[in-house]
């Protein structure tokens, strides 16, 4: 009997480490990609990888006068590309997507598409002096080693070394953005929304500039779209006498509803729209602080002739760094919250 | 034959941070065990394995030691569930932000060093590199479950697993010191089938990072007539090829400087190149920055010399070393154990003295 609400058990947690696992860096997500196709085909009635490597699939509803819903979550992730062999296993890198270069020196990598491990060393403290230790480690300073005798192609992309785990009420682990996007919208897609077409696009190029999603939403033209990702939580005790009042979001506390970004005036309908789901569902969620940073949304809001659209993100600490760390129950209350938002939308939520 | 690669790599996974070498120092012990005749810990936990001689007594003894302890973190505050550190021997904090860790509390805690959010820094604070006294470890727990497990003064230690790079180029951390213990264990399984004259001390020493301690209080103890550190020493990589460098994979160093005995050094180079054993010179005019500088003053002061290993990235958690280089300080080690004459001791001279 196939289930009728999404779960989040043994299985879920067993494909978010193998997602989170990949080795799938924007332009490059091959590897991600290969999964969630694996994954999502018993459920939908169409499939297809267009152009850019954008999955889109749909799932149909049975009325007549469906509408069609977009759900986009992104499936690159930040990481680098080889540019440069200098002999000995060493090889100059270009970071993909924003990374803080303070957070690559003394990490593990894996590269390539024959998944090679790799470091990130520095220099040894001994031969530095206090002052060198002031200034960060650029780029153009550091070196992947592969080992000597190694060699691979410049022109192969690589990130940080799998590392997912999951310790108490948390998981933690690389690309915990988008892969917790991804993993939702996978299980989305398992469980039926009869009164509406399901759009489901897995996206590239969103960490270099939200490229995948674009074209998606051109292909699909959605009668409205949520956009499914992760956010960063900056919820750290402050380090000096003020209180934090730019924590953007708090894990813990709930899906992430956006209401405002850089790139996005998210439509008023449906922030409101999923509020009042979340409150007759007795699920928590949050309102991400309005500010900086993007998503998929701005595209997807305006790409062709434009549609409603919406963010809801599981928060996370650590962005784009080596390992991430996210709580379990915003990742199975962003999925409950979506899945009842889809089951109860209809046309009339789009009312002025 | 110990499977070299399989035992650095169990050596490494095993916290032993300085002055809390007991987890390591059981698996050498285990290890060690079947290899030497007597073995013992030392008052301040250095691991000593005694290999008797063949010789008649009273024999003459070598020490060779190698410090087993690592470099590591601290638990200095607790705030809100996030870990504050200081440091257990020289780190460059730039390599921190994202490193796994392990929080040795009531129960063993996985964690990553984080680097807060900008904004959370007082704004001096947030250009540049950011300092220890800013990271934080985040163990994925409540702060209620933190503040029950984890306590003011408990240890932190690297925890990225063992890799192996290309063939035989393991990476990891805490390779400085434990491919030395495992150089040794090479030497001492050599040395089962080779007769030598003289006493061997095989010593795991304690506290190298902090205060050369173990090796003091071992030499002062055993006494030996004659010692050889192993340690390891700098490779040449991404923004080290100075003279103080040594090509990767391409052979182990032998010291050259005031801590070490220049006759010594003379008759490792001469065996070195009997045994077509490449060997680098490795010069420290002054400090050797290994246990020699404290064995060398103990009790009337005794002839030390070091081998050296080449070691990528010294002192980060993905340190890199080559599998031959071990094996061939090993080996090294144990021929020149075995060649040693009763009456060495007595032809030590230095070149200005007429020749014994």
């Amino acid at each position: 009997m196939p289930n009728k609400t999404p779960v989040l058990g043994p299985a879920q947690f067993k494909l978010l480490e193998k997602l989170c696992n990949a080795v799938a860096v924007s332009g490059g997500e091959n590897e991600v990609r290969t999964i969630i196709l694996d994954q999502i085909k018993p459920y939908v009635d169409e499939i297809r990888v267009d152009a850019l490597g954008n999955v889109l699939a749909v799932r149909k509803g049975r009325g007549a006068r469906r509408m069609k819903v977009l759900l986009d979550a992104h499936m690159d992730e930040v990481g680098f590309m080889l540019v440069a062999d200098e002999g000995d296993g060493l090889y100059r890198f270009k970071t993909i997507g924003g990374i803080d270069t303070r957070n690559l020196a003394g990490k593990q990598v894996l590269v390539g598409k024959e998944r090679k491990p790799g470091v990130i060393g520095a220099k040894p403290i001994h031969l530095t002096t206090s002052d060198e230790r002031k200034k960060p480690l650029s780029e153009e300073a550091l070196r992947i080693d592969l080992g000597p005798e190694s060699k691979m192609k410049v022109g192969e992309r690589g990130t940080f070394a799998p590392n997912f785990r999951r310790i108490g009420p948390s998981v933690m682990s690389k690309s915990l953005d988008n892969r917790l996007g991804a993993a939702i919208l996978i299980e989305l897609l398992r469980v039926p929304h009869p009164n509406i077409d399901v759009c489901a696009a897995f996206t590239v190029q969103e960490e270099i500039g939200l490229r995948g999603a674009k074209v998606a939403a051109q292909y699909f033209e959605p009668d409205l779209a949520f956009v499914i990702d992760s956010t960063p939580a900056n919820d750290l005790p402050m380090q000096y006498e003020s209180e934090n009042t730019f924590y953007n979001t708090k894990l813990g506390l709930g899906p992430a509803v956006y209401v405002a970004n850089a790139s996005t005036l998210d439509d008023p309908r449906l922030v409101r729209y999923f509020e009042e789901v979340a409150h007759r569902a007795g699920i928590p969620y949050q309102i991400r602080q309005p500010g900086g940073g993007g998503t998929n949304a701005g595209r997807i809001q305006r790409a062709g002739l434009g549609a409603p659209v919406v963010s809801v993100s599981v928060p996370h600490r650590y962005t784009h760094t080596a390992m991430s760390v996210a709580r379990i129950q915003d990742w199975k209350n962003t999925l409950a919250l979506l899945h009842v938002a889809l089951v109860q939308v209809t046309p009339s939520i789009l009312k002025r | 034959m110990i499977d070299i690669l399989l035992f650095l790599k169990s050596l490494i996974s095993a916290p032993g941070l300085s002055a809390y070498e007991g987890p390591v120092a059981r698996l050498i012990e285990e290890e060690w065990r079947p290899l030497v005749d007597e073995i013992s810990a030392s008052s301040l936990g250095s691991l000593q394995g005694l290999k008797k001689g063949h010789g008649k007594t009273p024999r003459p003894s070598i020490m060779i030691a190698t410090h087993m302890d690592a470099i590591g973190l601290m638990v200095t505050k607790i705030d809100d569930g996030f870990i504050h550190l200081d440091e257990v021997g020289g780190i460059d904090v730039r390599i921190l932000p994202g490193t796994p860790v392990l929080v040795h509390g009531r129960q063993e805690l996985p964690g990553v060093i984080a680097m807060p959010p900008m904004k959370t820094l007082p704004e001096d604070a947030r250009e540049g590199a950011i300092g220890l006294r800013h990271l934080l470890v985040d163990t994925g727990l409540l702060p209620t479950q933190v503040n029950k497990l984890v306590r003011v003064g408990d240890l932190v230690s690297f925890n990225t697993p063992p890799v192996e790079l290309s063939s035989e180029i393991l990476s990891g951390h805490s390779l400085d010191n434990r491919a030395s213990v495992a150089a040794l264990t090479i030497c001492l399984e050599e040395l089962k089938n080779k007769s030598h004259l003289w006493d061997v001390w095989a010593v795991a020493t304690a506290q190298e990072e902090e205060t050369l301690g173990g090796a003091a209080t071992s030499a002062f103890q055993l006494n030996p007539d004659l010692a050889i550190a192993v340690d390891v020493t700098f490779a040449k990589g991404p923004g080290s090829d100075g003279w103080e460098t040594f090509p990767l994979g391409k052979g182990p160093t032998l010291g050259w400087g005031a801590n070490l005995h220049p006759y010594l050094y003379e008759k490792l180079k001469g065996l070195a190149d009997k045994l077509e054993i490449p060997v680098s010179m490795d010069i420290t005019p002054a400090h050797s920055g290994t246990d020699a500088y404290s064995i060398q003053v103990s009790r009337e002061g005794i002839p030390t010399m070091v081998i050296g290993i080449p070691l990528r990235y010294m002192h980060t958690p993905v340190e890199v070393i080559s599998v031959r280089d071990i094996q061939r300080a090993g080996r090294l080690l144990a021929e020149f154990i075995s060649g040693l004459e009763m009456d060495f001791v007595s032809k030590i001279s230095w070149e200005d003295e007429d020749a014994k």
